[in-house]
């Protein structure tokens, strides 16, 4: 593989150029692709700032080797919600709930949060616990964030156009 | 909406008293908002830090070519390269912008590079050589008054005498203990980050995430040697802050890099680098000895406070202030001999974390409020109750309580939460969660209290006001205030202020920078509800009574009212909007907010030192498995003295988060030192409480207004951390009968401790 | 730098072999966090992710269960295969959280071999095979021969790991994976413990984690277990002893987790309640 590749970021195409094959895909994200939604807090997977969907599945994009992710679909933060203001059911309930205070964990707990609400509509109190449980939030001791999942899935979770990742369609955030 | 006139328009939720919702919320949801690690600019560098491995040691030498040799480096900067001060510090400025000929801590910093990509940055950071010399060194708080000095100021940063009373008092009743507080870190999310651009004037321009920007700038000025108008800070979005970012981390490397590079370098520090780069809790070793009637009122405390400052002195003394002044607790106590003392040794250094001194000393004070109702009989709640300190009370540094001071009624609130029901039968609800260690059967349920208390702004003589200017034109209003923002909602508050004051909807708050205001002091202290919301109030009424005073002059109407967004006059014959009160004209003021004046603390530790007072009450109710020593804290209840809830959801938000790090110092968070070196400076092994860790909290809040307090409210934000800790480990002590005298409490403490001194208290719902 | 994704097995071996000293990559958790640190600086990696050899499971002619180097701990947490290794479940809940259960794979808690790593105990109780191929072709060690010490395994340059064999849970048999830790979640091991007691064949296996260089099995204690567990009703006196015998053949250290002491007691306790589950069942069978 040369240092130029080809990622599939929020349903478009990207091209890296003259990287160094080393980077990790939140590297990328941040530095490359104009995408910095995703937020480096600790690089080891420890802290969940900065989760993604690689393939639908949730995983720290620290510990993806950008290079490698060649051909998969690559589902950020800045996919949510809609242009402009327009947010998805849970990052208006994170907002009306106060589940956002210095907001540096917040892309990586609304991406946590959606990811369980796809695969879990109707989760009890220790589901969101644990579905969470990746994402350290220093801030708010969790109470607000729970909340903000009871209100989300209170207005309906991630069914639908409103709520689902990915629903704003390709092309990151509007300029 | 309706047209008839008769109804009212709905009120918006967006003023005083409501739960206002975060200005900034829509764009932290959707990754929009920029932190200081998001900003960017063309030619950017990446800096680096070159930080020594030793705590203790000389440097013979430093070699920067090999870094030099690495294509793509564009500058690398020791000590040689600080045109101005070399040394800064918040109290004193002791501590080199780059480590010399001595090393005092491992982290020191010693040289910073920038490169064209991180990468490069780090591998030439890692070239430099540096030939040192090992040196013995200090790493007990206890060993450093008489060793040799670590620094040529000595090692007592300060030494606090407090007397107050009869010396000689004595009860009937005496409980004594030693207690020990681990160091804990800020652990914020988002870690240090700055970006400094060189301007053509040969001057700065720094963005940064940080608690106070008008002291960053002074102390990077006189580094710099530039005057301070050519050192321009704006606040970058910051992810938390904690009392970690007081002090001055990157701010000079990174401004530095970039005057010598002539381009923007941005700095920002791994998670490890971050544990390195902040300073953190002063770990505490605090002997006291209570006497008492044996109707459990109190007589005396003695007491001997000594906190390990580490390194360089830091903001040590005022740390030490509070953990002396407020050491007795919200109790009134007519005798007092507490010596206090803030050391220097080879840990890393100590600073301010919310909570600032008086977390230690609650642990102690309450440890000891809990022997004491042991001694005589009294169960934990009624011993605090029948010395629960109040308005008219008197302070053990001789200062009356003349504000609120409702600890009473937050003991008696803490108290009158529901208790939990007994665990779910699930592995998860118990200790060890999904390590499936524990079974119901196994599991012992204790409940634990704690009062702690301290003051809001700074003291003993401090003058930390705020500066806020308020511009309204044709109904909309901007603004400014250099309050840091790290996440607590000021910005939220700001704007509810300016709404309330001046009726209109339309209000932004505008970004903080040095340039364009004056300092609005620290985000610390609990102070910018008070402070920087009282500029803001002032600075809005400023504005709002120019607006009247236009509003007079042009219609001769007499007793002119901003009432709903209204200007109305008496007679009504006078009925504007403010939007409409003077088409084009700006209105503006900027206004200085300063508190009353207070008084250093004399010989004896006596003195008016402090504005006003605030005191929380937890309990804490925790399910134990003492065979292994696992805790998991069920629910914690809070009754905590707000003066006036002015946004409910984020007085919540500042409960549950503190007393989250209060759960973490509790059980789980501790930086371990090796002779001064960090052994675990990592997420993996500097545990915070994850959503699976943290229990239910509930919370009353006892709103008293508090005389002179604009709006009448208290900040809130180091309450829940100052005896959310102390709470719990008295609940492990009731669970499982074992005299825990330290915090955090680790497993070892528990399962291989020697038998219990008393019995467990096995208090009802061990499980289900 | 090169980086290579094959999908088939064949083409990652033609991979590692055209790269001599690739470092081979499946979830991350392990080698990224040394790439992030600077700790490692690879020359050549090859990124095994979607190798589809490595991504199945089955059970196969002779009972035995299958399990492919690429499947991840949340895999292991699922449907059927849960149900056939049921210890492998417990133990895959246990690690980090839903982000590294996604991303991290049996095959990654093989190779780097920690002595904390969450499905070594089990997979020492179940006297797991562990398979390797190569260019060279096939080649299978047992557990305790494939880790060689801490973070040291006998891997072969050139060869990759490809699948773990154990034998099935059935009716009756529990496996119980039991781990302290001071955090609820993203905990690494202080001490786990791993019980298998399988009535049918009155077999009893015990696996440790971090009380030890590499994960220990406690031989003395599960032949004193099966001689003295009434197998008729699943009683047992003296359980004290077991769990005794246990910590005995725990080798633990003091380091900035925890200490030996604590260990030693921590992993006896594992062991004494974890076998006491394990019995529960028994005596209501009928024979």
């Amino acid at each position: 593989m040369t240092e130029h590749y080809t990622l599939r970021v929020n349903g478009r195409d990207h091209e890296v150029d003259g990287a160094w094959l080393g980077e990790s895909l939140l590297y990328v994200l941040r530095d490359r692709l104009g995408l910095p939604g995703s937020k480096s807090g600790c690089e080891q997977g420890e802290c969940g700032s900065c989760s993604v969907l690689v393939d639908g599945g949730l995983v720290c994009s620290c510990l993806v080797l950008a290079a490698s992710a060649v051909g998969q679909e690559i589902t950020t933060v800045e996919a949510l919600g809609g242009p402009h203001d327009a947010m998805s059911v849970v990052q208006e309930a994170f907002v009306s709930e106060g589940g956002v205070q210095c907001g540096f964990c917040t892309p990586g707990l609304v991406m946590a949060v959606h990811d369980l609400l796809v695969r879990n509509p109707e989760p009890t109190d220790l589901d969101v616990r644990e579905a969470i449980s990746g994402n350290l939030c220093r801030c708010t001791g969790y109470g607000r964030v729970l909340a903000a999942v009871r209100a989300a899935v209170g207005a309906g979770g991630v069914a639908g156009a409103a709520g689902a990742a990915g629903a704003a369609g390709a092309g990151g955030r509007s300029e | 909406m309706t047209d008839t006139a008769t109804r009212t328009r709905a009120r918006p939720r967006n003023r005083l008293g409501d739960s206002a919702a975060r200005p900034d919320g829509i764009a932290k949801t959707k990754g929009q908002f920029a932190f200081t690690s998001d900003l960017w600019a063309e030619g950017l560098l990446w800096g680096r830090t070159l930080r020594s491995p030793h705590a203790s040691a000389r440097i013979r030498s430093v070699d920067v070519s090999p870094a030099w040799r690495i294509p793509g480096v564009l500058a690398v900067v020791t000590a040689e390269d600080v045109p101005g001060s070399p040394t800064y510090g918040l109290d004193e400025p002791d501590q080199p912008v780059f480590a010399t000929d001595v090393i005092r801590y491992a982290g020191e910093p010693i040289a910073a590079v920038a490169a064209d990509h991180p990468e490069t940055a780090r591998r030439a950071m890692e070239a430099i050589l540096v030939d040192y010399e090992p040196t013995d060194g200090v790493y007990d708080a206890d060993a450093a008054f008489d060793a040799p000095p670590v620094h040529p100021n000595g090692n007592v940063f300060r030494h606090i005498r407090l007397r107050h009373g009869d010396p000689s008092a004595t009860g009937p009743v005496v409980v004594e203990g030693t207690y020990e507080v681990g160091m804990q870190d800020q652990a914020f999310m988002g870690p240090e980050a700055g970006l400094a651009i060189p301007s053509e004037d040969g001057g700065v321009e720094l963005f940064i995430s940080t608690q106070w920007l008008h002291v960053d700038r002074d102390q990077v000025a006189a580094c710099l040697a530039l005057p301070a108008d050519k050192v321009r800070l704006t606040l970058g979005g910051v992810g938390g802050a904690f009392g970690a970012r007081e002090d001055v981390s990157l701010q000079v490397h990174v401004c530095l890099l970039a005057l010598k590079t002539g381009r923007p370098v941005r700095m920002v520090y791994s998670r490890e680098e971050s544990f390195h780069g902040h300073v953190h809790r002063h770990p505490a070793r605090i002997w006291m000895r209570h006497h008492a009637n044996a109707d459990g009122t109190l007589v005396k405390i003695e007491g001997r406070v000594v906190l390990d400052g580490g390194a360089y002195q830091s903001t040590s003394g005022h740390v030490l202030g509070n953990a002396t002044c407020f050491a007795t607790g919200p109790y009134v106590v007519p005798n007092v001999v507490l010596d206090g003392y803030a050391v220097r040794t080879n840990n890393p250094p100590c600073g301010a974390m919310r909570g600032f001194g008086a977390v230690q000393a609650c642990f102690a004070h309450e440890s000891q409020m809990d022997k004491l109702a042991a001694a005589c009989g009294l169960d934990p709640v009624e011993v605090r109750l029948r010395n629960a300190m109040g308005h008219g009370d008197r302070l053990a540094t001789g200062q009356v309580v003349d504000g609120v001071l409702p600890t009473r009624e937050c003991i008696e609130a803490a108290a009158a939460l529901a208790l939990p029901p007994p665990a779910h039968d699930d592995w998860m609800a118990r200790p060890g969660g999904a390590g499936r260690t524990t079974e119901a059967a196994d599991v012992r349920r204790g409940i634990g209290y704690a009062a702690g208390f301290k003051n809001l702004m700074y003291a003993e003589g401090a003058d930390d006001y705020s500066t806020a200017s308020c511009r309204l034109r044709d109904g909309y209003a901007v603004v400014t205030c250099a309050a840091a923002e790290v996440g607590q909602g000021f910005v939220t508050l700001a704007g509810q202020i300016a709404r309330d004051v001046l009726g209109i909807d339309d209000v932004t708050v505008a970004p903080a920078d040095t340039v364009t205001i004056g300092s609005a002091g620290s985000s610390s202290a609990s102070r910018q509800t008070w402070m920087s919301g009282g500029a803001v109030e002032a600075a809005c009424i400023a504005v709002r009574q120019k607006v009247l005073d236009a509003v007079a002059a042009r219609t001769g109407g007499t007793g002119l009212a901003l009432v709903d967004g209204r200007i109305v006059s008496e007679d009504g014959s006078v009925d504007i909007a403010v939007a409409d009160a003077a088409p084009g004209v700006e209105f503006e003021a900027t206004e200085e907010f300063h508190h009353r004046p207070t008084s250093p603390l004399d010989e004896n530790g006596q003195g008016d030192a402090h504005v006003s007072l605030a005191v929380v009450c937890q309990r804490a109710v925790v399910d134990v498995d003492v065979e292994l020593g696992l805790v998991r804290v069920v629910q914690m209840a809070v009754g905590q003295d707000v003066g006036r809830a002015l946004n409910p959801l984020s007085v919540q938000g500042q409960i549950e988060g503190g007393t989250a790090q209060g759960v973490g110092l509790a059980v789980m968070e501790e930086i371990v030192l090796d002779h001064g070196r960090i052994r675990n400076p990592s997420f993996t092994d500097y545990l915070i409480p994850t959503a699976l860790d943290m229990p239910e909290v509930v919370a009353t809040l006892i709103e008293q207004p508090e005389p002179g307090a604009p709006f009448g409210a208290k900040g809130v934000g180091e309450g829940p951390t100052l005896s959310s800790h102390a709470a719990i480990v008295a609940a492990i002590r009731d669970a499982s009968g074992i005299d825990v005298n330290r915090c955090p409490v680790r497993p070892q403490d528990l399962a291989l401790a020697a038998r219990p001194s008393r019995a467990p208290g096995g208090s009802e719902g061990g499980g289900a | 730098m090169t980086v290579a994704c094959p999908t088939r097995l064949e083409a990652a071996l033609d991979a590692l072999a055209s790269t001599p000293g690739a470092h081979v990559l499946a979830g991350g958790t392990d080698l990224m966090v040394e790439v992030n640190h600077g700790g490692r600086r690879p020359g050549a990696v090859v990124a095994v992710g979607r190798v589809a050899e490595l991504r199945e499971w089955g059970v196969e002619d002779d009972g035995m269960v299958r399990i492919g180097a690429g499947v991840t701990y949340t895999e292991l947490m699922q449907g059927a295969l849960a149900a056939l290794a049921p210890g492998l479940a417990e133990a895959a809940r246990t690690v980090g959280s839903p982000q590294i259960r996604n991303a991290g794979t049996i095959g990654g808690n093989l190779g780097t071999a920690s002595p904390a790593g969450d499905t070594l105990p089990v997979l020492a109780a179940l006297d797991a095979e562990v398979h390797l191929v190569s260019p060279d072709g096939p080649r299978r060690l047992s557990l305790s021969d494939f880790i060689t010490g801490p973070k040291r395994t006998a891997l072969r340059p050139g060869e990759l790991i490809a699948a773990v064999r154990v034998r099935p849970a059935v009716d009756g048999d529990t496996q119980e994976y039991l781990k302290v830790g001071t955090r609820n979640a993203m905990v690494i091991a202080v001490a786990s413990c791993a019980v298998v007691v399988e009535p049918s064949a009155r077999r009893v296996r015990v696996g440790m984690g971090s009380v030890g260089p590499r994960p220990l099995r406690a031989t003395d204690a599960e032949a004193w277990a099966e001689g003295h567990i009434d197998w008729a009703t699943g009683a047992l006196d003296r359980a004290d002893e077991f769990g005794r015998l246990v910590a005995e053949a725990a080798r633990p250290i003091d380091d900035h987790r925890s200490t030996e002491a604590y260990r030693r007691h921590a992993v006896a306790v594992l062991a004494r309640r974890g076998l006491a589950r394990g019995l529960r069942g028994i005596g209501g069978m009928a024979a």
